[in-house]
């Protein structure tokens, strides 16, 4: 039983990788990621969170890996990243740390994984982001941090080819 | 926005996933649906409040109460930021987050905003991460 769950679990995963890749021309890798928290330990103090948010542009806390993420929603988080091509940001797993799983969510003050920060300011877990993705704020406060998001570029295409 | 509705499209192509999973499981309303719905009818007074247990798609036992989806439409979420409404579902819910509730995903919507997409909308499928099968091939 165990093999059949993990069997369609697999297919949903391969669902959602193949969709990234056709959407958003990134691969599955991400090279310019940087994941921390492995065995880092002691990620919990106000003080260090305040300046593991503050110290890159994008940070988000996951459970999992962005290249690996044990969770949808944390997936999710990753692929919608991944759509609007930003590849240089810090993600944090803490499934590696439970000192940093419950930190952040006080640092936070936020229940639930994943949460994501934009220069330093907290934005909220997977369903704000994915609404700032629908409604276009996304874009927007990429740009405000310097970031292109690719979805312009798509557009970009989309209306040449046209 | 054409990038926007291949995100809708994942998302709803997911949650088919994990339903068509769960659909075997009876749909009895069990207590930590009933409170989450009781502590947001009285925190909140909803027009609308649409509670789905989603824990049936997870690696949890049947008839868990540890992944939940909430659509909860106010006229209290006039000019609140999608934060601020977060914590104040979230506020109202603090006991059952700091408990047994391991995930809520939150449509919080405002009467027009309702109006304008009346659906609870589906999650992506889960990936595994659950402390019971984590370490597990």
């Amino acid at each position: 039983e165990r093999a059949g769950m993990s069997g369609s679990l697999g297919r949903a995963a391969a669902a959602l990788l193949r969709w990234g890749r056709g959407a958003g021309g990134g691969s599955l890798r991400s090279p310019g990621v940087r994941t921390a928290g492995s065995g880092a330990g002691g990620g919990g103090s106000t003080e260090e969170l305040d300046a593991m948010v503050k110290k890159d542009k994008v940070v988000v806390f996951l459970k999992g890996t962005p290249e690996q993420p044990q969770c949808g929603f944390s997936n999710a988080v990753v692929q919608i990243l991944r759509l609007h091509g930003v590849r240089d940001y810090a993600a944090y797993n803490v499934l590696d740390d439970p000192k940093l799983r419950q930190g952040i969510k006080d640092y936070s003050n936020w229940p639930t994984i994943p949460q994501v920060y934009l220069n330093g300011e907290f934005v909220g877990g997977c369903d704000i982001l994915l609404q700032m993705h629908q409604n276009g704020d996304l874009v927007e406060e990429l740009k405000k941090l310097g970031i292109r998001s690719a979805l312009l570029d798509d557009e970009k295409k989309d209306q040449d080819s046209k | 926005m054409v990038n926007g509705q291949r995100i809708l499209r994942l998302v709803s192509m997911a949650g088919r996933v994990c339903l068509s999973r769960a659909s075997g499981e009876s749909r009895t309303v069990g207590p930590v649906e009933a409170a989450i719905r009781a502590k947001l009818e009285q925190a909140l007074s909803p027009e609308v409040l649409e509670l789905r247990n989603e824990s049936g798609g997870h690696a949890v036992p049947a008839g868990s109460e540890t992944h939940f989806r909430v659509a909860v439409v106010s006229s209290r979420f006039e000019g609140l930021s999608p934060l601020q409404r977060h914590r104040l579902v979230h506020a109202a819910l603090s006991e059952e987050l700091a408990g047994p509730v391991h995930a809520l995903a939150i449509q919080a919507r405002t009467p027009a905003q309702w109006k304008e997409n009346p659906q609870l909308d589906t999650s992506p499928p889960c990936l595994g991460g659950n402390k019971k099968t984590r370490g597990t091939p």
